[in-house]
């Protein structure tokens, strides 16, 4: 699975940091810096970041390459 | 006539943000007819901002950066093939294997590519980048674990600083040289220019302004070894990036009879493309970095933005109005907004900070290293950018949508005593810049020339 922030919506609240900190973590006081790709046993922590963030701006979902006919 | 657009053939070109985008789009607008994606790169839709950063500073893997999908397209998926003509009066796209793929409605989002370094030979020596794809990016990240003794960055935008600022957080030299006054200043104007141009001599950039790079050496065995500036200096170094701005992927369209060239693909606010005659076409839609559109806020000017953002808005609504016919249609009109991260800040921005006369910080202080720039125009808010402030920025889109006068009204409690002092805002003409510029203008404001067009090399 993998992620992609809206950094334009995001607005550095740090809840995701909170939930998987190995996966997000803030680089400076606003700038977030994350790993595209989830490790199936952190499905979940993501998921929960995705739900908590207030600006909803985590995109949870499979890549392209797992369905390229 | 609605149902008609919900079926037959839909082809793509270009696999990837806008492209994926728009796929996804199609299908939630309720399009069941056929849906062909096209791309020339061999790996399916992934994310580029992480390439000058997470990738970079070591973070992420250059293979990790596929993008998610919001829903499956259910789309065939050509990658690994190129778009190498399109016939509009028999409605196909032909492919590089010669095979071709009529389409009842097209989308062009073939993006651009990077700048390459004018002298093709030099620009061939092994240590020398771009940095446009996973491809570069790996390689690149690959040489900087290598432990480089010194990483020359050719151009000072966005791109470029944010490739100095990864080398700099891993301990590496870098050299940066730009043709402008100070790095960013394209983007942002003098003001901010001459922060940034601190930030970086602050985190030990070797920053080399108002310089051009006029040749890279090679060691004989081709592989590079440093380059000569204008100023008669050398700098020794074993990597180069070139980092001089985007060059749109317009050519295959060169007999297509469309208005595609090097400023891009022109369409109207709903993402049509325009023909050479500049009538507007029904069936060829454009969205992404390769599109030029007019923007209501911006005097109707041709803009061309390369932002993340844009791509994401711009694929939604042609994909929309692709799906749906002319009076349930929607315009493109969203605010450009664009972010990047360097030296450990965040900076953001909303609407073009290009279109401007002058600026207030309205916030924070450079002293400070954060603040709210507010730039306008002819007594109007056109733009704001951040640094390390973003939660302003919601508050002042609203102030550029609804046109509220430049400088800002004191709302703010904490405003900073520079508030009531707007200050030119020193916008430079692109063609001192050693970069493109990520926002083109290509409309003619009274007092200024805002563009400039490369020929392709
Ligand atoms: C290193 C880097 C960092 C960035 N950082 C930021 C940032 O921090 N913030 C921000 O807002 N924006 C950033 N951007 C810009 C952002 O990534 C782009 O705006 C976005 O990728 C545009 O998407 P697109 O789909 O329009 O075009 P592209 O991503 O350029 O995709 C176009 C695709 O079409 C393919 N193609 C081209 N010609 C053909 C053809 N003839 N046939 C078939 N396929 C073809 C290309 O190979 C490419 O895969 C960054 C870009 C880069 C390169
Ligand atoms: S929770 Fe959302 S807004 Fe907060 S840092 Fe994470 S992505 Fe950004």
């Amino acid at each position: 699975m993998r992620i992609v922030v809206d950094l334009n919506r995001c607005q550095g609240y740090a809840q995701c940091v909170f939930f998987a900190p190995d996966l997000f973590e803030l680089h400076g006081e606003e700038a977030l810096l994350y790993d595209p790709a989830v490790p199936e046993e952190r499905l979940e922590a993501v998921r929960q970041a995705a739900a908590a963030c207030p600006v909803q701006a985590i995109l949870v979902g499979e890549e392209v390459s797992s369905r390229v006919r | 006539m609605s149902d008609d657009l919900r079926e037959g053939r839909i082809v793509i070109v270009g696999a990837s943000l806008a492209g994926l985008r728009a796929a996804e789009t199609l299908r939630e607008e309720g399009f069941t007819g056929s849906l062909t994606v096209v791309g020339d790169e061999p790996h399916p839709p992934y994310d580029r901002p992480p390439l000058t950063k997470q990738v970079l500073l070591g973070k992420a893997a250059a293979t990790a950066v596929g993008l998610p999908m919001r829903r499956d397209p259910e789309a065939e998926w050509r990658l690994g093939v190129r778009a190498s003509g399109l016939d509009t009066v028999e409605k196909q796209v032909l492919l590089a294997d010669g095979e071709s793929l009529p389409y009842d409605r097209l989308l062009i989002a073939t993006g651009t590519r990077a700048r390459p370094w004018p002298d093709a030979e030099q620009g061939a020596l092994d240590g020398v980048f771009t940095v446009r794809t996973v491809d570069d990016a790996g390689r690149l990240a690959e040489r900087l674990d290598a432990g480089p003794s010194r990483v020359l960055v050719i151009g000072g935008g966005f791109t470029g600083s944010e490739i100095a600022s990864a080398c700099r957080e891993r301990g590496i030299e870098v050299t940066l040289t730009e043709r402008g006054a100070a790095p960013l200043v394209g983007a942002l104007g003098g003001v901010l220019s001459i922060f940034a141009d601190r930030l970086q001599r602050h985190h030990g950039v070797d920053l080399r302004c108002g310089v051009t790079v006029t040749a890279l050496r090679g060691d004989g065995h081709g592989r590079f070894t440093g380059a000569e500036l204008s100023d008669g200096s050398q700098v020794e170094a074993d990597i180069a990036v070139v980092a001089l701005g985007a060059v749109r992927n317009t050519e295959w369209l060169a007999d297509s009879g469309l208005a595609a060239g090097p400023r891009g693909v022109a369409c109207d606010a709903g993402c049509r493309a325009f023909d050479m005659y500049g009538i507007v076409t029904d069936d060829v839609f454009v969205a992404g970095d390769v599109s030029r559109f007019p923007h209501p806020l911006y005097e109707y000017q041709m803009m061309s933005l390369e932002h993340w953002g844009n791509a994401v808005e711009q694929a939604k609504v042609a994909a929309h109005n692709m799906a749906n016919p002319g009076p349930r249609r929607r315009p493109h009109l969203s605010v450009p907004t664009f972010w990047s991260s360097q030296f450990g800040l965040n900076i953001k921005s909303v609407g073009v900070p290009t279109f401007s006369d002058h600026l207030v910080i309205a916030q924070g202080s450079l002293e400070q290293g954060r603040l709210v720039a507010v730039y306008g125009y002819r007594g109007r808010i056109t733009a704001a950018v951040t640094i390390n402030m973003a939660k302003w920025l919601e508050y002042y889109r609203h102030l550029i949508e609804t046109a509220a006068p430049f400088p800002p009204a004191p709302e703010a409690a904490d405003r900073s005593a520079a508030a009531s002092f707007p200050i030119h805002s020193d916008v430079p003409d692109p063609a001192v810049l050693s970069h493109g510029p990520t926002v083109t203008l290509t409309g003619h404001l009274p007092d200024r020339r805002l563009t400039r067009v490369w020929p392709t090399g």
